[in-house]
């Protein structure tokens, strides 16, 4: 960055924030303009239509803020509403307790789309909804009732319990106990690394109300201003800044047994079936910010230029964009593929997912890093978005089981047979 | 009660980079992204809110052209429209159908359905013509509030406030009466996911112009090409019976 020549650094860098302005805020140009990266191939009438108005909200609604509310660590309460006003608060709820009743795929094409206006904004609103499934599949009729509705309108928001300063990618070896006395649990432990955790009013929690490892877990709901729910310091972190991540602190707290989900040990169960769907969704996230990513790359190669002529002459560079298309292609194809298989049932769904979410969330990674580098110099300033698509996939390799605990999951399924 | 028709037109998406075609016969459309006017958007957006506070029973969307022309009323009906139209015009008529015989099809379509309002947008953007809304009044020989940033009903009056060189003008003229949309007049919704879906389950009609007794060939004729602007006088000249200039 040291070397700008004879132009004076104050008028190379205005023009070069202006020009990235320009591109910031007009998003539309990321909606599959390139035909062969096209998102909406292959997708019924309907499935265009969803898709077309969740690009539409995402580069209205969210992109010109992305940045704010990652610098500002703002948590787009207001944004979120008014997507969930649209829908998207329970995007494969049920309609009969507010949902939208959407099929697995839907709801990754919507996922997509959001995810180019802001990923952290909309992995949180993925997380939400997969709390609010878990609740609608696995509540009774009175629990659906009392916490679906306003999820789906996002008057509440929500928040998903596993992890354990102890216990991460061996989530069965929680500690957080749940001891049984009269009409309540008490809950005495800590989670860690929980999205939302201290602006959210709902909390879905697996503790251990029985013995060890799985058998023993259940899923209960705790509702924000329970005695005894407390919270960590907000964290800092290299991205997803436009949700807050706090430990959840559970010292005698006490929980009406009729905030158990499901059977006591059938929490485990409900945890990892939420998170089939959840590493989807996040898979999507991820497939967002690279199309996003591959366009910003694309529109700098046609303008930038070096050594007399634009950077998209370059032979390296247009095969680096080749293959950055072709592994977008790729991975939106596993997702989808995946999501499928989630939706019908099939007997491979639980490793499919896991696939999907190891090889796009890498693969997703490797495309916004590599849009990055062909950005050059100004890759690295935050004035360009794609840096905060780099920042903000960077945790999807990790979250929602590592990818490594994919690989376990794909081994165990293939070794198994 | 009353009922409004909204015109929809199907253009190309405003973020597409326009491509002349290589004969240079027009502009590149087979597989280019195509949607809604943005200012038919916006005219969809003030039906569905008139309806909203009741001052209209129902709102019908209309568009003339080839079979993708349903997509555009699927997104008026995903905005809450309650019907729609199909006047199904495709190939070579399509491409010489111009604003006045869209607005012959209009004025058949306003007497059939006995719509007491007509909202247009007030131009499109693939040829900027600004001339439906203004022929399909004359036609009906309907009152026209143009380039409307706000629209209020009272009783069979409209009052309109238009933006015009000048600044604002308001108007107040009585239904049955023709609106065209400018860009101030609201920010369309977005349709919501529900009501993509029970748009799949409203009806859109299909009508041929000829049902509607109306002739759609091209008035549009080629001119005559002269050197010189001094051959060019002399026909003139020539044809005219004073010496005075006519057209």
């Amino acid at each position: 960055m040291a070397a700008v020549g004879t132009l004076s650094k104050v008028s190379r860098l205005t023009s070069c924030i202006n020009r990235s302005r320009w591109l910031i805020f007009n998003r539309r140009q990321i909606q599959g303009m390139s035909s062969c990266i096209d998102p909406s191939h292959g997708l019924s009438m309907e499935q265009k239509d969803f898709q077309k108005m969740a690009f539409d909200f995402a580069a209205n609604e969210m992109a010109p803020n992305m940045a704010e509310w990652d610098e500002k660590e703002i948590f787009p309460v207001e944004t979120m509403r008014k997507a969930a006003q649209l829908g998207f608060g329970g995007i494969y709820v049920q309609p009969e307790v507010g949902g939208s009743g959407l099929s697995r795929l839907d709801t990754s094409i919507i996922f997509e789309a959001l995810s180019t206006g802001c990923v952290s904004t909309t992995a949180y609103i993925s997380i939400h909804n997969m709390c609010n499934w878990m609740i609608d599949t696995y509540g009774t009729t009175e629990q659906r009732e009392r916490f679906c509705p306003e999820l789906c309108t996002m008057n509440k928001f929500a928040s998903y319990c596993l992890t354990e300063p102890g216990s991460g990618s061996d989530a069965a070896s929680l500690i957080t106990t749940a001891k049984l006395e009269g009409d309540h649990y008490v809950l005495n432990g800590s989670k860690a690394f929980i999205s939302g955790g201290g602006d959210t009013d709902v909390y879905v929690v697996m503790c251990r109300t029985g013995g060890k490892g799985a058998k023993g877990i259940s899923c209960v709901v705790v509702e924000k201003d329970t005695p005894g729910l407390s919270f960590g310091k907000k964290e800092k972190k290299v991205g997803w800044n436009s949700q807050p991540t706090r430990a959840v602190i559970f010292e005698d707290c006490l929980v009406p047994v009729s905030n158990r989900m499901g059977q006591e040990g059938q929490g485990f169960n409900i945890a990892m079936n939420g998170l089939n769907g959840g590493r989807i969704n996040i898979a999507s996230c991820s497939l967002g910010a690279a199309h996003a990513c591959v366009h910003l790359a694309r529109d700098h190669l046609l303008v930038r230029k070096q050594f007399g002529e634009t950077l998209s002459n370059n032979q390296f560079l247009q095969f680096k964009l080749a293959e950055m298309a072709t592994k977008l292609v790729a991975s939106r194809l596993l997702v989808r593929e995946a999501a499928m298989a989630l939706q019908e049932g099939r007997s491979n769904a639980v490793s499919l997912c896991s696939m999907a979410k190891l090889f796009v969330t890498d693969e997703c990674f490797n495309i916004c890093n590599q849009a990055l580098q062909m950005h050059g110099g100004y890759g690295y300033l935050k004035d360009y978005a794609v840096q905060q698509f780099v920042r903000d996939i960077r945790v999807h390799q990790i979250l929602e089981g590592t990818n490594e605990v994919m690989r376990m999951l794909i081994a165990r399924s293939l070794l198994s047979e | 009660m009353s009922r409004v028709l909204v015109g929809v037109k199907r253009v190309i998406d405003y973020a597409v980079k326009i491509r002349v075609k290589p004969d240079n016969s027009g502009v590149v459309t087979d597989g280019v992204k195509h949607s809604m006017n943005p200012f038919c958007e916006i005219a969809v957006e003030e039906a569905v809110r008139l309806k909203e506070k009741k001052f209209i029973s129902e709102v019908v969307a209309v568009s003339c052209g080839p079979a993708q022309a349903t997509e555009t009323i699927r997104t008026a009906l995903a905005m809450g429209c309650d019907r729609g139209i199909h006047v199904e015009v495709s190939g070579k008529d399509y491409e010489s159908l111009g604003p006045l015989q869209v607005s012959k099809i209009f004025a058949a379509l306003a007497k059939k359905e006995e719509a007491s309002l007509v909202i247009l947008g007030k131009q499109a953007i693939d040829d900027d013509c600004n001339q439906t809304g203004q022929m399909t009044a004359a036609l009906l020989d309907w009152p026209q509030g143009t380039f409307a940033s706000e629209v209020e009903i009272t009783g069979d009056k409209v009052k309109v406030v238009r933006e015009i060189d000048g600044g604002l003008e308001t108007i107040k003229i009585n239904m049955p009466a023709v609106l065209t949309a400018d860009l101030r007049l609201n920010t369309p919704r977005y349709a919501t996911l529900p009501n993509i879906m029970k748009a799949k389950k409203k009806k859109i009609a299909n009508v041929k112009p000829a049902d509607l007794g109306v002739d759609i060939v091209s008035r549009a004729c080629r001119g005559t090409e002269w050197d010189t602007v001094g051959s060019l006088y002399e026909q003139w000249r020539s044809r005219s019976e004073h010496g005075a200039l006519v057209f």
